[in-house]
């Protein structure tokens, strides 16, 4: 029987032409996604992952709602001119906790993987205030609004609940006490135990971004987290070298 | 409209109406209160014109001047979907000039409504989700009737196909603009904007399958089948990649059941193929009804058609990785989307050459039929960009082309030349039809249509390859010194004539389609226009005789 004549059977019957089509649009997903869950070395083990503290996620929701990943990626590519760039190459790792990754697929601006540290709270703010009045050149939009709007998270616990639910591993304790670590990382001042804070959260950064001591603000979240960007994972300890040096294949 | 049926319907709305009231009331962020709003809104006017036993629909279709009494096929739900088309179009275009100015010119941007983050995803979802998607619908339900020989199997439900997917656009348009957005690219709409689109894919489903099943042909047209495994596989790639855990079931926020590379691999396999299946096994059924329709000619090969359809859906899928080349996503994933990319250009060009066949013997019509003119070119565009994208997805090629504007350019010269071109011929080949007049309004202008999108694109993708080789050349120049020579802010200034090219070609796109909503809406309005035919060779009556010579001045013979 011809191929043609054969698959007759197929297109006089809708069942049997639904089903086939289904199975061979599930295999490819099937085989490339599914072994990712399972596979030991898709993600490397590196020292000093830790999941974003309530301020860092409350920032890295604005970081989505603004749709900043539109034109800035967090990924940076094993390649000398990205790595002088931008720092290391970006390691599965570094993303383990993201939900979701903001790896970016276009960069109108710069990569932001590694961008922790590279500039002062104030640069962050102005440049966020009015982006061409520190880089002439630049197409980014102005986000002066983050200023003046209050940090409103409508149950910061709520959103620590959620993401433990799917899979990060926030303690109780960071749960119970979501709310004031948020207000406590931003105004250290204001009372709470900070040493405390940062045995949950180590290397967070704790003190008032946005300029603005009395006010809890968005600009302080944003600019949190775009403070702790890459800045968790040591590269340069010997450990890290040790386990990099073994990556084969991934 | 029956009293009974009447006082079930107000119910209905009030019962929708309170649940919308009760949601304002507790939402947990200020975006899920607007969007209870525009639930309470609709469902209020619903219910006030449900009470008055007002028709709404009724007078619009008079306003859109719509053939009444019954017609041999459900024609009415695709009229209707023709109308939300053009309309769509008109609007994911507008945008999409609007934030290529703001790449532009940055002072367009207006915090924090207006800024370019937030109408981005608004232009990509409006074209390809509410003009694409609107066409899909509308086009299907058209195909899936004439081939079948059969009305549709559930007409209210297909009522409620095109008028839930219109909600489900406007909540997941004005979501964009107040920041409700889950980052994914081209899955950006919130959990609950998500569940809304599974209820109307699935019945979605329902009306195409079960016009299927009670068809009096004993085939099923090719068309069908890639219309059948768009469904089939936008719902697969729609339920898994949108799997997400909400903060709060009276809020907008939720986070995704995957992280990082999980998350990242899973994203890419929906994205590219929300290209494949939705931009391309759906425009593909339009293109296997419509172009042999108007060429008068049958699909060129049937055992074509069999190989294609296959491979092309089977080989899609893989691709995905590609769009995470050098990424932390392991080496074997990548280098197996990339081999299957390099695979899909057969299947796809299989395509292109099934249609492009299909003139065989017709091919006289490109120079005297608009529309069919607009088919072969979208036909050429499907074919370059399917070249075009297998070249993109090598490794070091890609390392070159991605995070650049070449991306850019690549989806744009498939999704203005291959799915905006077949869109707007299918678009030619139904208004006549479907409002029963002799032809549209004016060929001409469908000619000047062509020449607007075709230049608009030639602006757009020439402009956007020069930008993306050109910023990553720089990226990576490095100087004699062996420092690198340019700093980010450079390689964007260089960027600035690209980008005003980009706009202009937008533009000239932009005002095709306006061109096109004028004549779409006279050929609604009954009108015909007076003007010289396209194709006749020209006669003159004068000059139709044989020489007639005094025989004074006449040459003799030699």
């Amino acid at each position: 029987m011809s191929m043609t004549e054969r698959h007759k059977k197929l297109e006089r019957n809708i069942t049997l032409l639904s089903v086939a089509t289904f199975v061979a649009v599930a295999i490819g997903g099937l085989v490339e996604i599914a072994p990712l869950f399972w596979i030991d070395n898709t993600i490397e083990e590196v020292e000093g992952m830790r999941p974003y503290t309530p301020l860092e996620q409350a920032g890295r929701d604005i970081y989505i709602r603004e749709g900043c990943y539109s034109c800035h990626s967090q990924m940076v590519r094993p390649f000398r001119d990205e790595v002088e760039r931008y720092g290391h190459y970006s390691l599965a790792a570094e993303s383990m906790y993201d939900h979701p990754f903001q790896w970016g697929s276009k960069r109108t601006g710069p990569d932001l993987a590694r961008v922790g540290g590279r500039y002062s709270d104030e640069w962050h703010v102005q440049h966020l205030e009015n982006p061409q009045s520190v880089v002439p050149e630049s197409v980014m939009p102005q986000y002066g609004f983050l200023l003046e709007s209050e940090l409103e998270v409508h149950d910061p616990a709520a959103n620590l609940v959620a993401l433990r639910r799917v899979g990060v591993p926030y303690s109780d304790r960071d749960i119970a006490q979501a709310r004031e670590d948020m207000i406590l990382q931003a105004n250290p001042d204001a009372g709470g135990d900070v040493d405390e804070f940062l045995s949950r959260y180590p290397k967070a950064q704790v003190r008032d971004f946005d300029g603005q001591p009395q006010q809890l603000t968005e600009m302080d979240a944003l600019v949190a987290y775009l403070q702790m960007l890459g800045t968790l994972v040591d590269f340069g300890s010997a450990a890290a070298q040790e386990e990099l040096a073994e990556e084969t294949g991934r | 409209m029956h009293a009974e049926a009447a006082i079930g319907r107000t119910g209905l709305w009030f019962a929708v109406l309170i649940v919308s009231i009760l949601v304002f009331m507790t939402a947990a962020d200020s975006g899920f209160a607007a969007h209870a709003v525009i639930v309470g809104i609709t469902a209020f006017a619903l219910m006030a014109m449900s009470a008055a036993r007002f028709d709404p629909l009724g007078k619009a279709q008079g306003f859109f001047k719509m053939p009444e009494g019954p017609s041999k096929y459900d024609d009415d739900v695709i009229r209707w979907g023709v109308i939300a088309t053009m309309f769509w179009g008109m609007a994911g275009l507008l945008v999409g000039v609007f934030i290529a100015s703001q790449l532009a010119f940055p002072q367009l941007n207006f915090e924090p409504y207006l800024n370019f983050g937030r109408v981005r995803p608004l232009h990509t979802s409006a074209v390809i989700f509410a003009f694409g998607g609107n066409a899909l619908i509308a086009t299907s339900f058209y195909v899936v009737q004439r081939t079948c020989r059969t009305q549709l199997a559930f007409p209210a439900l297909a009522r409620f196909v095109f008028w839930g997917y219109q909600m489900f656009i406007v909540l997941a348009a004005t979501g964009y603009l107040l920041g409700i957005t889950q980052s994914k690219e081209y899955a950006e709409p919130e959990w609950y904007v998500d569940l809304w689109l599974t209820i109307v894919w699935i019945a979605y489903g329902a009306v195409f399958i079960g016009t299927i099943i009670r068809r009096h042909e004993p085939h099923i047209y090719v068309a069908n089948w890639f219309y059948l495994a768009f469904i089939v596989t936008i719902a697969m790639l729609h339920v898994v990649n949108n799997l997400a855990i909400p903060v709060s079931f009276v809020g907008s926020r939720s986070y995704s059941a995957f992280s990082g590379v999980q998350d990242a691999l899973t994203q890419w396999w929906y994205g590219h193929n929300a290209v494949g299946f939705f931009l391309t096994a759906g425009f593909l059924a339009m293109m296997y009804y419509f172009v042999p329709k108007q060429a008068e000619r049958p699909v060129y090969s049937y055992r074509l058609s069999i190989i294609h359809f296959w491979s092309l859906i089977f080989l899609y899928i893989w691709a995905g990785p590609h769009h995470l080349h050098y990424t932390a996503l392991p080496d074997w994933a990548q280098t197996l989307g990339m081999v299957f990319s390099v695979m899909l250009w057969m299947p796809s060009w299989g395509g292109m050459i099934n249609g492009l066949m299909t003139l065989n013997g017709a091919w006289d019509k490109v120079r005297t039929d608009p529309i069919i003119r607009m088919m072969v070119m979208a036909l050429a565009f499907y074919g370059m960009s399917t070249f075009e994208g297998p070249m993109l997805s090598i490794k070091s090629v890609n390392s070159l082309s991605h995070y650049t504007d070449w991306t850019i350019g690549h989806v744009h010269s498939g999704a203005l030349g291959w799915n905006g071109m077949i869109t707007f011929a299918c678009m030619y080949y139904l208004v006549p039809r479907l409002w029963k007049r002799e032809r549209m309004y004016s060929l001409r202008m469908i000619n000047w249509h062509f020449w607007l999108a075709t230049i608009g694109i030639v602006f757009y993708a020439a402009s956007m390859w020069v930008a993306g080789v050109t910023q990553g050349l720089m990226w990576r120049e490095y100087g004699a010194d062996g420092y690198l020579v340019n700093s980010f802010a450079d390689t964007v200034a260089a960027l600035h004539p690209m980008y005003l090219m980009r706009a202009f070609g937008g533009l000239l796109y932009l005002s095709g389609a306006a061109i096109m909503s004028f004549n779409v809406w006279m050929t609604l309005a009954g009108r015909l226009r007076e003007e010289a035919p396209m194709s006749d060779a020209p006669y003159d009556p004068q000059a139709d005789h044989p020489i007639v010579q005094s025989a004074a001045t006449a040459v003799p013979a030699e």
